[in-house]
């Protein structure tokens, strides 16, 4: 069983998703981090929205 | 005047990038009015408000990009569009530059980066929720910045988080400190034995550099969110996050950070104090009884100050007594300061003016200015009736909180863009019954990079303005940092005095001197 405390024993690598400064940030403190280029569905009306991750299978 | 505006279909870029490029478009010489934003409802509403809701963007959606400038005639216009759009290319060139890979989803990130352990989130919180799951089913840790992610999802992804052993801090969580690591909004601090767990952003960067600053250091600072300690999600991860630190070898003291938890957390919390945790435990939840810390089987701490001073004091292996004479020295120190700068008033100078840009430092110097001054006004006061008819307006003793929703619509938090700030603080300062403003400045990543050149200039006008007026206004300011943020403490501490501010230890001794002051002028409610 995987515990909170196990992620102190290793190094911290990070997924930024959203504001690209805190992205800057930890490079420059030498953590490892990789930015995802997210931008919202074109579908913005909710309802399409979740039709499409049912059907995507990330819901 | 004329309305001109641009719509760039599928052109995404994150707020804070929009909001700065918005911020030099509106610095132009004969723009008016300003907006760069994406398409969402809610940034139409805003255009609309501000009459600056073309036609052309009546349909657009949340991956439009949307560029509307007011200005003098059509030319200014258009110059000022090319500028925004000159801008946003030349950030977006940067990344291309740097040849790095971007994958367009979390699971691509997941297959490039395949020891990655944190994911952090700090998209709009609409679409928050969602990827903070997705990183919570691949494992990740989360770090969730964004607000605006109801209290249900905030619930499920807390209890998932739980379940299976990984952290949820957020949503609306600004400040971590993971493996040395500062995470969003977080300074730079030594490394030592002390885990923080903090249900507040500003709280934990105020304990955390305390701590720092007296010498000893942190082993790791969670965050939670403040609605983590809410009936409603029952402190979840605050205990999860108490129970890690007490796993985590490297962790000696434990200190909590928080306003009073809901009472059945608090409940929870003592409970697992007293039952499973050996090690030393600190407490301040701020405004709340430190006799109920006491009941919970921790030392109480009356200021975020305090409770730095004590867990530092342990781990130093100092004593109690030590860090009690520290106290009782800063105290006489700032009388004596005090009586100093209220000899220099006019008879009209009475009241003190909080330009607060950290919601708990606002909260901390309300309650330590009520003991000394009584209630003061305010956007978001202890005592509802001393709230604000117009936010905008001091009126008496206030202490405004800039970061909050009012203020920062299609704005940069005030930690980062000062432009409203400084413009208040010139407000301030024209004020013939203004005896004392009180500034924080928080450091560290996340925050303006140059304080210190921004805000000097600002305070040696504001004084000037007061001095032809025949008035002598006092700054004091708190800066909560370490001199390895980038910003640097001991740099912006010296810009700060040498344009005639009087710099502070910390939030606690800054509220009290400007308290005291104005005590000593009759500025007392």
């Amino acid at each position: 069983m995987r515990k909170i405390s196990d992620l102190f024993e290793q190094v911290l690598q990070v997924i930024n998703i959203g504001l690209v400064s805190f992205k800057e940030s930890l490079e420059d403190v030498g953590v490892k981090v990789i930015q995802v280029d997210w931008r919202p569905s074109a579908a913005t009306d909710d309802e399409t929205r979740d039709a499409l991750q049912k059907l995507l299978g990330s819901k | 005047m004329a309305v001109k505006g641009i719509l760039k279909e599928g052109e995404y870029y994150d707020s804070v990038t929009l909001m700065l490029v918005a911020r030099d478009v509106l610095a132009l010489e004969g723009v008016e009015d300003a907006a760069v934003v994406m398409g969402t409802d809610q940034n139409k509403s805003i255009l609309e408000t501000s009459g600056i809701l073309l036609d052309i963007f009546k349909d657009a959606i949340d991956s439009d990009l949307l560029i509307a400038v007011k200005a003098k005639d059509e030319a200014i216009c258009e110059a000022a569009i090319q500028k925004a759009k000159e801008l946003l290319t030349s950030r977006h060139l940067k990344m291309q530059e740097t040849g790095e890979y971007t994958p367009k989803s979390l699971e691509g990130a997941v297959d490039f980066l395949s020891d990655a352990n944190m994911a952090i989130i700090s998209l709009a919180g609409k679409y928050a929720g969602d990827e903070a799951m997705k990183a919570l089913k691949k494992g990740l840790h989360v770090m969730l910045f964004s607000d605006n992610v109801s209290i249900e999802t905030e619930i499920e992804l807390k209890k998932y988080g739980k379940e299976h052993g990984l952290l949820v801090m957020g949503p609306d969580c600004g400040t971590a400190i993971i493996n040395g690591a500062p995470l969003c909004f977080a300074n730079v601090v030594n490394r030592g034995d002390i885990g923080i767990v903090a249900a507040s952003g500003t709280g934990l960067q105020e304990v955390s550099t305390v701590i720092s600053n007296e010498g000893a250091g942190i082993s790791q600072a969670v965050g939670t969110g403040g609605r983590d300690v809410k009936k409603d999600v029952g402190g979840i991860m605050f205990i999860e996050g108490i129970k890690a630190l007490e796993e985590d070898p490297e962790t000696k003291y434990i200190a909590l950070v928080s306003k009073p938890p809901h009472p059945e957390v608090l409940k929870k919390v003592a409970s697992l104090i007293k039952t499973e945790i050996k090690k030393p435990v600190v407490g301040i939840f701020l405004g709340g009884d430190p006799k109920v810390v006491e009941g919970a089987g921790a030392i109480p701490a009356s200021t975020l100050e305090e409770a730095g001073l004590i867990v530092s004091s342990l781990s130093k292996g100092k004593s109690m007594d030590e860090f009690k004479k520290l106290l009782e020295d800063r105290e006489k120190e700032i009388l004596n300061l005090a009586e100093k700068e209220s000899q220099n008033k006019t008879a009209t100078q009475k009241f003190v003016r909080g330009l607060y840009t950290g919601g708990t430092l606002c909260d901390e110097a309300m309650l330590i200015s009520r003991t000394i001054i009584g209630e003061v006004y305010g956007n978001a006061p202890l005592n509802p009736q001393f709230k604000l008819e117009d936010s905008w307006r001091s009126k008496e003793n206030t202490f405004v909180d800039l970061g909050e929703d009012e203020f920062t619509v299609g704005r940069p938090h005030p930690m980062i863009d000062f432009t409203l700030r400084n413009k208040k603080i010139l407000e301030e300062a024209n004020d013939k019954e203004v005896a004392v403003i009180l500034l924080d400045v928080v450091l560290g990543y996340g925050s303006n990079m140059q304080p210190g050149d921004e805000l000097n200039p600002i305070i040696k006008q504001a004084k000037e303005t007061a001095e032809k007026d025949g008035r002598n206004i006092t700054f004091v300011c708190t800066i909560t940092g370490t001199d390895k943020d980038p910003q640097g403490r001991g740099k912006v501490k010296q810009q700060l005095e040498d344009a005639g501010a009087l710099i502070m230890p910390s939030n606690a001794a800054a509220s009290k001197l400007a308290s005291y002051i104005v005590k000593n002028l009759g500025g007392v409610k």
